[in-house]
């Protein structure tokens, strides 16, 4: 379970996330929206533990471990992973070392998870270098199915994804979140719903990515302030239809 | 029997003349007599000390001689091994050549000027040995041969001249590592080196330096690539040095003639290193490229490319990347030089520190800080070589792995 408490971050002097509170609960993937530059990323990022993002004051505890002030690698060995948005350029590292890095002890097929993204005729390349906005997304996918996090946040995983990659991208998500419900011979949808422990957040614009993954929540950042909603698809009509700020107000008032 | 005398003479109207470039070293503090060791046949190479096989696997020579096509093993001034196991590929210490065979004088210090400084003079003055490697026309290596020149003795000056010779249409491959044994701290080493890459043929040659803390190393190499040549030219040192200074030098004289020179430093502290590469583009077709990586722990580290296009139709490119880890001084200097409409020159120079995202990016696929920040080096080090035989990519690739723990 993931828990954020009363957080505040500051980032180059300036407060760009205020009292924000959250929890999610295991087996939940919520959605975080809110307009370009309201900190979304920055909240990610400070969940990771990049140090540049200072907390100023609240928490965060990640399976009953207060993890406000560990460094990253403390916070990935406790399960956390993340898709980048804009991932940098490693010159000299293949993919697929990359991958293998990711995947550390375990036995993976690098072969076999690139498959599933389409990502085998790029293993031998620098990663990140000279990938396109869409590739990158399939190559951050690929770390993390190596890397198999508990609890993973993505970074608009979908933009600037192409008509036909969506929905692989969309379906890897939802299967590194267990929300891909093949109910088998054994086991029921409710069973497997139970028995789901992975957790996800997931920043998101046009909210295609509800399509593909069962979102429990929705979120909206907005000024540095979050505010919840239980319903994903609501926030996104209410979005749609008013905008951020009337939105933000009416899930206030709805408190 | 070929008449050194005029060169000897000429050799003595320099021997004080100062190098243009790199710290002036006092010659008088070396010692030059021949130092005997005795020769080794393969058992011989095979039951080196430990100690002394690990050097010398360090610098890419492996006695036993597993996928090489021939071992040179100069030990101070003795050569101690010497043999081809490929037909139409020669090793031929170099003393033997000029007394035996007449086509030496075609090529030797045909490229390097011997009054050129008080290095190229010394060892002339006083040649110990060194290496003829020759592929004769049409001949293709399968294994890479290699050369070591190793010194043993504290306090000596070791004056070799190598010169490497591959005819039309051949293919040579060559591995040459230079080593100090465990216990010599001090000495200087003064290498001549003339390449000939005639029509067609095509010449990697790989040097990985492997010196101690005391040692100055004065290597001075030309090479002419005739038409439709390649040469590969691959320097690696991840060792302390007191201080070394080269800037190999290569002639491109027929059309389409390639030259390629990659080298990868790691500078430790107290250690001074000077090294370039130089390329003249004489003819329509030419390509060259010079890329150094250099990381500094501490090192004083002076990075030179200079690519002289003297024709139209030709493409050149420099690339000099440093990276300062634990203070120390990375200095590059490009100079390109293009005197005729239609050269294309360019070059690419930075000098800067591990960009922390890249650590942190890292750190959060689970690597620790001092993970990541090996892995990143690694990456920084590892230039892709095209043409560059698999077995001594591997070699390259090992020499910095073996030095990692010195690096970091
Ligand atoms: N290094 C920095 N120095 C100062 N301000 C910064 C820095 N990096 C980011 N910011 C600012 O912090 C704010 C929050 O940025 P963040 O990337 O978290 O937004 P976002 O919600 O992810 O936006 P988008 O939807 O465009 O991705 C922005 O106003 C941004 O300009
Ligand atoms: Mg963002």
């Amino acid at each position: 379970m993931l828990l954020i408490e009363d957080l505040q971050v500051e980032l180059a002097g300036k407060t760009i996330l205020k009292h924000i509170d959250l929890e999610i609960k295991p087996g939940e993937t919520h959605a975080l929206f809110g307009p370009n530059g309201s900190g979304k990323t920055s909240l990610l990022m400070t969940i990771m533990g990049y140090p540049q993002y200072k907390v100023t004051g609240g928490k965060i505890i990640f399976k009953g471990v207060d993890i406000t002030h560990s460094p990253i690698n403390e916070r990935a060995s406790l399960g956390i992973g993340m898709s980048y948005q804009r991932p940098p350029t490693i010159h000299g590292l293949k993919t697929r070392q990359m991958v293998e890095i990711c995947a550390a002890k375990r036995e993976v097929s690098v072969e076999g998870l690139a498959r599933r993204v389409n990502f085998q005729d790029f293993l031998e390349r620098d990663v990140n270098a000279g990938f396109s906005g869409g590739e990158i997304k399939r190559s951050e996918l690929l770390q993390l199915m190596a890397q198999n996090p508990d609890f993973m946040l993505f970074d608009e995983p979908e933009s600037g994804v192409d008509m036909e990659n969506i929905a692989l991208v969309g379906n890897t998500i939802a299967k590194l979140l267990q929300k891909d419900c093949e109910s088998t011979d054994q086991k029921s949808r409710l069973q497997m719903k139970r028995e789901r422990t992975k957790m996800g957040l997931i920043i998101t614009h046009t909210g295609y990515i509800l399509d593909y993954v069962a979102v429990d929540k929705g979120q909206v950042l907005y000024n540095g302030v979050l505010s919840c909603s239980t319903n994903p698809r609501e926030i996104l009509r209410c979005i749609g239809e008013v905008g951020y700020e009337e939105c933000v107000r009416c899930t206030i008032d709805n408190l | 029997m070929y008449d050194r005398q005029p060169l000897i003479n000429k050799a003595a109207t320099a021997l004080d003349k100062k190098a243009p470039i790199g710290p002036d070293i006092d010659l008088g503090q070396f010692e030059q007599t021949p130092v005997p060791h005795e020769h080794l046949d393969d058992a011989g190479l095979l039951k080196l000390p430990e100690e002394e096989k690990q050097q010398l696997l360090m610098a890419g020579v492996d006695v036993s001689e597993r996928e090489r096509g021939g071992t040179f093993f100069q030990k101070d001034t003795e050569v101690v091994h010497c043999k081809s196991k490929q037909e139409g590929i020669e090793v031929i210490p170099i003393r033997e050549a000029l007394e035996k065979h007449d086509w030496i004088k075609d090529y030797y210090w045909k490229l390097a000027s011997v009054d050129a400084d008080k290095y190229t003079a010394a060892s002339e003055m006083n040649l110990h040995n060194g290496y003829v490697i020759r592929a004769l026309p049409g001949a293709k290596s399968i294994y890479p041969i290699q050369a070591c020149l190793y010194l043993d003795k504290q306090g000596l000056q070791q004056n070799v001249h190598n010169i490497i010779i591959a005819e039309e249409d051949s293919e040579l491959h060559i591995i040459t590592g230079c080593s100090t044994s465990p216990h010599a701290t001090k000495g200087i080493h003064v290498g001549i080196s003339e390449f000939y890459i005639k029509k067609n043929a095509k010449l990697s040659f790989t040097m990985i330096h492997n010196w101690a803390e005391d040692m100055v190393v004065r290597p001075r190499s030309v090479a002419q690539v005739e038409e439709g040549g390649l040469f590969l030219n691959n320097y690696v040192c991840m060792k302390p040095v007191r201080s070394l200074q080269m800037y190999p030098t290569t002639h491109l004289v027929g059309e389409n003639a390639v030259a390629r020179m990659y080298s990868i430093i790691v500078g430790s502290p107290d250690s001074e290193y000077d090294v370039g590469g130089r390329v003249y583009l004489k003819k329509k077709g030419n390509r060259a490229e010079v890329v150094a990586r250099t990381i500094t722990n501490g090192g004083r580290i002076i990075s030179r490319g200079h690519l002289i296009g003297e024709v139209a139709d030709i493409k050149a490119h420099l690339e000099c990347k440093g990276l300062i880890l634990k203070g120390g001084l990375v200095y590059a200097v490009p100079e390109l030089e293009g005197h005729v409409d239609g050269v294309e020159m360019s070059h690419e120079a930075a000098v800067g520190k591990i960009a922390q995202e890249e650590i942190n990016y890292l750190m959060s696929r689970g690597l620790s800080e001092d993970e990541a920040t090996s892995t990143i080096v690694r990456g920084f080090l590892s230039v892709d070589i095209p043409g560059l035989p698999p077995q001594l990519k591997a070699e390259i690739d090992k020499a910095i792995e073996l030095s990692e723990k010195d690096v970091m």
